[in-house]
C-alpha cells in the first residue's frame, strides 16, 4: 500500500524478481535480511565501515547498508546466495572453503562478494593505490598479494583470517588466468619481508 | 537390531590432519544462520535507548509521545520493567555485572547505560521511536580520568591473587649490576566481533527460548534463569553460529531486555546491539598502566622482578585486568613481586578480552626484557633462555611441559635471527628504517567440567551433542575429529551438534579452555560407548546413548603449571618522517599441546598474531573527559587491522606432548596475541633506537620521538 512513507517496489535479486512494499527508510540490507529472508549479507556496522554487507550491484561492489531499497529498483542485485551454480560453488567460494579463508564466517559473504568484484575490477584494468605503473597502456598489473590486500581493505575480518583470505583470492584469480605472483614463501625467511615491502 | 559397526581401528587418525570446516559450505554460501537471522512469525523489534550522561539519575522518561508513534508496542524503563534477581553467583564464579540487570533503578553509572527499550512492529519504527524518546536526567559530576597515580586504586583478587611477594626487592635491586625501571601503558581496547550481539526471546509452551549469539549456552541459561527466577530446565538458549566473541559474548543487556519484552508482550522480541552501542554495552579491555622493574647480574640473570599493573572498572561491578600475572609464569628472580590493582571510575564495566592479563602484561614484561637485554649487551633470546625457570616462580609447582626454548630455537632458525646486528637504527630501505624484534608468550591451559552425549545409530553413524560454542575457533570440526578417533571411525560418520543448552552443562568458549574441556567430555563418552557396543547386543532403532561428565576427572588432575608457550618474531619498517610503522613479516612458533586440526589451528594462531599487530599499531578507544563517552565509537574511529595492515605472516608449532595429560590439547585461541605487540614494539626500537612504551605506536608518537641520531 503506497503512501508518503512506503512504496511497492520490485527488486531483481540473484536472477529472480521480488515485489514487496517497503518503508522508505528501509535499507537494501534490511530489505534483503528482514523482508526477503536473504540473510547472507551481514550487518556488521550498518554504517558502511566494515564491508560485511557487500553485494554486487550491476556487477560492482556495494555496501547494502548504505543503499535505500527503493533506490535499488531496476538494478541487478547479486548476494552471496546467488553465486553458486546449484551444488557447484563459485571458484571464490571454493577457494575460501579449501584454504580456510574465514573463521566465525560473519564477514565471509562480504569478503567473497568483494573478492569477485576485485578480480573483475583488476581484469578491467583498474589500478589501485599500490599499483606502480598507472599508464593506461601498461594494462592490469600483476594481482600481487599487496594488490589484493589494498583492494580488499574495505572488508574487515576481526578473526584475522586475512592471510588465508589473500591466498584464497589469489587462487581464485589464478583460476581465471590472472597473473597473480602471490605464491607465498614456504618458509618465512629474511628475504620474505623484502619481497613484501610496500614501495 | 543392527550389528555393531565399530571396534576396528581406522586406517588413519583424523586428529592432526587438515580438515576444512564441517560448517564451511554453509558459511561460504550464506546459508549459515546467526542469532539475528532466524525468522519468527509475529516478531517484534526492540531498540535500546542509552544514557547521554555519564553519572546521575533519570528524572523522567517522556514515553507518551513515543507510544503514539506508528507501530510502537511498548516502552520499558525502570518504572515498568519486570524485576530481576541479582544476588546470585553465576557459572563464572561471580555475581552478575549489574549492567545486564537493565531498568531496575533510576541511577546512571556511566554514559551509554541502558535506560529504556522501545519495542515496535518493525526495526525502522523501533529505531525512530528510540531516537525520539526524551529522557531527562539529574546530572552529577563524573570521573573517567584513568591515570597511573589514582589515589583510590586498590588491589583486587580475581581468579588469581592480587599480590604475590617473595624476597627483598629493594635489596636485590640495589645488588643488581643492571636495572630497568620503566612504565608502560596500553589503551582501552574493544573486542568488536563482526557480528553484533543479538538475541530473540520468546515463550514457547511455558518455556523461555532465546536464540542468541554467545560463547556458552550453559552460561547464558544459568544467568537468565537466575535473573528471572526460573527453573534452568525451563530455559533454552541456542546459538548455532556465532560471529566472533573474543570474550564479549556472555549475558548482556540485550538478552535481558529481549526476555523482559517477550514476557510483557507475549510475543517474540529481537534486540540487536548497534555497533555504537557495543562500545558501552559489550565490555572491553581496560586500559593499563604498568610498572616493571628488573634487576640483573651482568650476565643477565634476574635478581629482582617487579610487575605492577593498574586497570579500571566501573562503579557497579569489580573486574580486573590481571596484567601482572604473566610474570608469575614466565620468569623467576630472587625477589619477585607482582601486583594487580584497580580503580573505580564512571565508565562501563570491562571484561575478558582475548588473553585477559597476558596480552597487555606480556607487552610490558617482554618489552622490559628487551630493554634489559640491550643494557646487558646480551641477545634477547639468550637473556630469556638464561632465565628459564625449572618450576613455577610463584607456585613452586612443576611445569606440565615448558617448551619455550624449543620455540625460540626453531623460530630463530626460520626467521634468520642469528645474523641480526643488535645495534638499533642502522638498517635502511629507502625512506624506511628496518628492525626486528622478538618476545616470549605463554597462556594457561585449563579445563573445566563438561558433559557430552554420544549416540550410536544402527546405520553406523554417531551423533555428538554438547553445549559447545564455535565462535570461529573451528571447535565443531575439531570435536568431529576427536570423536572420530575416539570411536575409531572416519569423521564422515560423526555428526557434532553444538550450541544448545538442552545438550547439558558444558564449558564456555573462553580462556582457551573450550576445545580442551569439550574434547575431554567427548572422548570420555566415546570410551563408554565403545564399552557398551563391545557387549555385542546390537543397536536398537533409537540408538545407544551414553552421557559423560568430566567433573571428577578434572578434579583429580594433579596440580601443575599448565601453559602453552610461544616465541614471536617481527620485522618492521618505520618512516620517522610520516610516523608510519609497517609490519613486514612475522613468525610465531608455539608449543601448544596436541594440534587437532592444522588447517584451523593455523588460523587461530595467525588471528591472534594479527590481533597483536592491531594492538601494537592501531587499536585505541579514546574517552572524552568532558562528556565521559567515547570519541568515534565505531569502526571508522576505532581502528582494527585490515588486509593492507597484515603482511605475509606465518605460524607453526613444535611437538609438545604431555603423556600425563588425558587429552593433550592445550588450547590455542589466545596465545597468538601474547607477546606479539611486544615483538613489534621491540622491532620498532631496533629500527629507530626509540623505546615506545605506550600503545598503540601511533604516527604522532613516532614523529614526536624523532629520527635516530645518525
Amino acid at each position: 500500500m503506497p503512501s508518503s512513507t512506503s512504496s511497492v517496489i520490485t527488486l531483481k535479486i540473484n536472477g529472480e524478481k521480488y515485489t514487496l512494499p517497503v518503508d522508505h527508510r528501509t535499507t537494501l540490507l534490511d530489505a534483503l535480511r528482514e523482508r526477503l529472508d536473504l540473510t547472507g549479507p551481514k550487518k556488521g556496522c550498518d554504517q558502511g565501515q566494515c564491508g560485511a554487507c557487500t553485494v554486487l550491484l550491476d556487477g560492482r561492489r556495494a555496501v547494502a547498508c548504505l543503499q535505500l531499497a527503493v533506490a535499488a529498483e531496476g538494478r541487478e542485485i547479486t548476494t552471496v546466495e546467488g553465486l553458486a551454480d546449484g551444488e557447484q560453488l563459485h571458484p571464490v567460494q571454493q577457494a575460501f572453503l579449501d584454504l580456510d579463508g574465514f573463521q566465525c564466517g560473519y564477514c565471509t559473504p562480504g569478503q567473497i562478494c568483494s573478492a569477485i568484484g576485485v578480480i573483475q575490477e583488476h581484469a578491467a584494468g583498474w589500478p589501485s593505490a599500490v599499483t606502480d605503473d598507472l599508464r593506461p597502456e601498461a594494462g592490469p598489473p600483476p594481482l600481487t598479494a599487496d594488490e589484493i590486500r589494498e583492494r580488499m581493505s574495505g572488508n574487515l575480518c576481526r578473526c584475522g583470517a586475512y592471510v588465508s583470505i589473500v591466498e584464497a583470492v589469489a587462487r581464485a584469480a589464478a583460476g581465471t588466468g590472472t597473473r597473480t605472483d602471490t605464491a607465498p614463501a614456504a618458509r618465512i625467511s629474511p628475504e620474505a619481508g623484502t619481497k613484501e615491502a610496500v614501495a | 537390531m543392527t550389528a555393531v559397526t565399530t571396534g576396528t581401528p581406522t586406517p588413519t587418525p583424523s586428529v592432526g590432519t587438515a580438515h576444512t570446516r564441517v560448517e564451511g559450505r554453509d558459511k561460504v554460501t550464506g546459508a549459515a544462520r546467526y542469532a539475528g537471522e532466524i525468522p519468527f512469525a509475529d516478531l517484534a523489534h526492540g531498540w535500546l535507548v542509552l544514557s547521554t550522561v555519564a553519572r546521575g539519575r533519570i528524572r523522567s522518561v517522556e514515553t507518551a509521545p513515543v507510544l503514539a508513534m506508528p507501530g510502537v508496542l511498548a516502552v520499558l524503563d525502570h518504572r515498568n520493567a519486570p524485576r530481576v534477581e541479582t544476588d546470585y553467583t553465576g557459572l563464572m564464579g561471580s555475581k552478575p555485572d549489574p549492567t545486564c540487570a537493565v531498568f531496575q533503578h533510576d541511577r546512571v553509572p556511566h554514559l551509554g547505560w541502558p535506560v529504556a527499550l522501545v519495542v515496535a512492529e518493525t526495526s525502522e519504527q523501533a529505531r525512530e521511536a528510540a531516537e525520539a524518546l526524551v529522557v531527562h536526567y539529574e546530572q552529577q559530576p563524573h570521573d573517567v580520568d584513568f591515570t597511573g597515580e589514582h589515589p583510590d586504586a586498590y588491589p583486587l583478587d580475581s581468579h588469581m591473587p592480587a599480590v604475590t611477594e617473595k624476597g627483598d626487592l629493594d635489596a636485590e635491586l640495589a645488588a643488581s649490576a643492571v636495572v630497568v625501571d620503566a612504565e608502560y601503558t596500553t589503551p582501552e581496547e574493544h573486542h568488536n566481533p563482526m557480528e553484533p550481539h543479538a538475541a530473540t526471546a520468546r515463550w514457547d509452551g511455558g518455556r523461555l527460548e532465546v536464540i542468541d549469539s554467545n560463547q556458552g549456552a550453559t552460561w547464558v541459561v544459568g544467568e537468565l534463569a537466575s535473573l528471572f527466577s526460573l527453573d534452568p530446565a525451563s530455559v533454552r538458549v541456542r546459538s548455532e553460529h556465532v560471529g566472533g566473541g573474543f570474550g564479549s559474548k556472555g549475558v548482556r543487556a540485550h538478552q535481558v531486555a529481549a526476555v523482559m519484552a517477550a514476557t510483557v508482550l507475549q510475543r517474540p522480541v529481537r534486540v540487536v546491539l548497534t555497533r555504537r552501542q557495543m562500545f558501552s554495552l559489550a565490555g572491553y579491555r581496560s586500559p593499563t598502566t604498568q610498572r616493571v622493574r628488573l634487576g640483573a647480574d651482568a650476565d643477565g640473570r634476574l635478581r629482582a622482578l617487579e610487575h605492577r599493573s593498574l586497570s579500571l572498572t566501573s562503579t557497579v561491578h569489580e573486574f580486573i585486568e590481571p596484567s601482572a600475572g604473566v610474570a608469575r609464569v614466565m620468569y623467576d628472580a630472587d625477589a619477585h613481586h607482582t601486583a594487580n590493582r584497580v580503580v573505580r571510575l564512571d565508565v562501563p564495566t570491562p571484561t575478558w578480552m582475548r588473553a585477559p592479563g597476558e596480552a597487555p602484561g606480556s607487552f610490558a614484561l617482554e618489552a622490559a626484557l628487551d630493554e634489559l637485554a640491550e643494557k646487558c649487551g646480551i641477545d634477547p633470546i639468550d637473556l630469556r633462555l638464561r632465565n628459564e625457570p625449572d618450576k613455577g616462580p610463584v607456585s613452586g609447582l612443576p611445569f606440565a611441559g615448558r617448551n619455550l626454548p624449543a620455540c625460540f630455537r626453531e623460530g630463530a632458525r626460520r626467521f634468520g635471527w642469528a645474523d641480526r646486528d643488535p645495534r638499533p637504527g642502522l638498517r635502511r630501505d629507502g625512506r624506511w628504517l628496518l628492525g626486528t624484534g622478538t618476545a616470549a608468550a605463554s597462556f594457561g591451559a585449563g579445563a573445566a567440567p563438561s558433559t557430552a552425549t554420544l549416540t550410536a545409530h544402527p546405520d553406523g553413524t554417531f551423533t555428538v551433542r554438547i553445549a559447545a560454542a564455535d565462535i570461529g575457533t573451528g571447535a565443531r570440526t575439531a570435536l568431529t575429529l576427536v570423536a572420530a578417533d575416539a570411536l575409531r571411525v572416519p569423521p564422515e560418520r560423526v555428526q557434532v551438534r553444538i550450541g544448545d543448552s538442552d545438550f547439558g552443562p558444558a564449558m564456555i568458549a573462553g580462556g582457551s579452555m573450550g576445545t580442551r574441556s569439550w574434547a575431554w567430555a567427548v572422548t570420555t563418552a566415546a570410551g563408554e560407548l565403545l564399552d557398551r557396543l563391545a557387549l555385542g547386543t546390537g543397536i536398537p532403532p533409537e540408538g545407544i546413548t551414553v552421557r559423560s561428565d568430566t567433573t571428577a576427572a578434572i578434579g583429580a588432575l594433579a596440580p601443575a603449571e599448565r601453559h602453552s608457550f610461544g616465541a614471536q618474531f617481527a620485522e618492521v619498517a618505520v618512516d620517522t618522517a610520516t610516523g608510519e610503522v609497517r609490519v613486514r613479516r612475522m613468525l610465531g612458533i608455539f608449543a601448544a599441546g596436541r594440534i587437532v586440526n592444522p588447517l584451523t589451528a593455523r588460523g587461530q594462531f595467525l588471528g591472534g598474531m594479527i590481533w597483536g599487530i592491531s594492538m601494537a599499531l592501531h587499536e585505541e578507544a579514546v574517552r572524552d573527559r568532558a562528556s565521559g563517552g567515547h570519541v568515534g565509537a565505531d569502526l571508522a574511529g576505532y581502528h582494527v587491522a585490515t588486509h593492507a595492515d597484515v603482511p605475509h605472516i606465518e605460524a607453526d608449532w613444535i611437538d609438545d606432548p604431555d603423556p600425563r595429560d588425558p587429552v593433550g590439547i592445550k588450547g590455542i585461541g589466545e596465545i597468538g596475541i601474547v607477546g606479539a605487540a611486544a615483538a613489534i614494539a621491540n622491532a620498532v626500537w631496533h629500527a629507530t633506537g626509540v623505546r615506545h612504551r605506550s600503545l598503540p605506536i601511533r604516527p604522532d608518537r613516532v614523529i614526536l620521538a624523532g629520527a635516530p641520531s645518525a
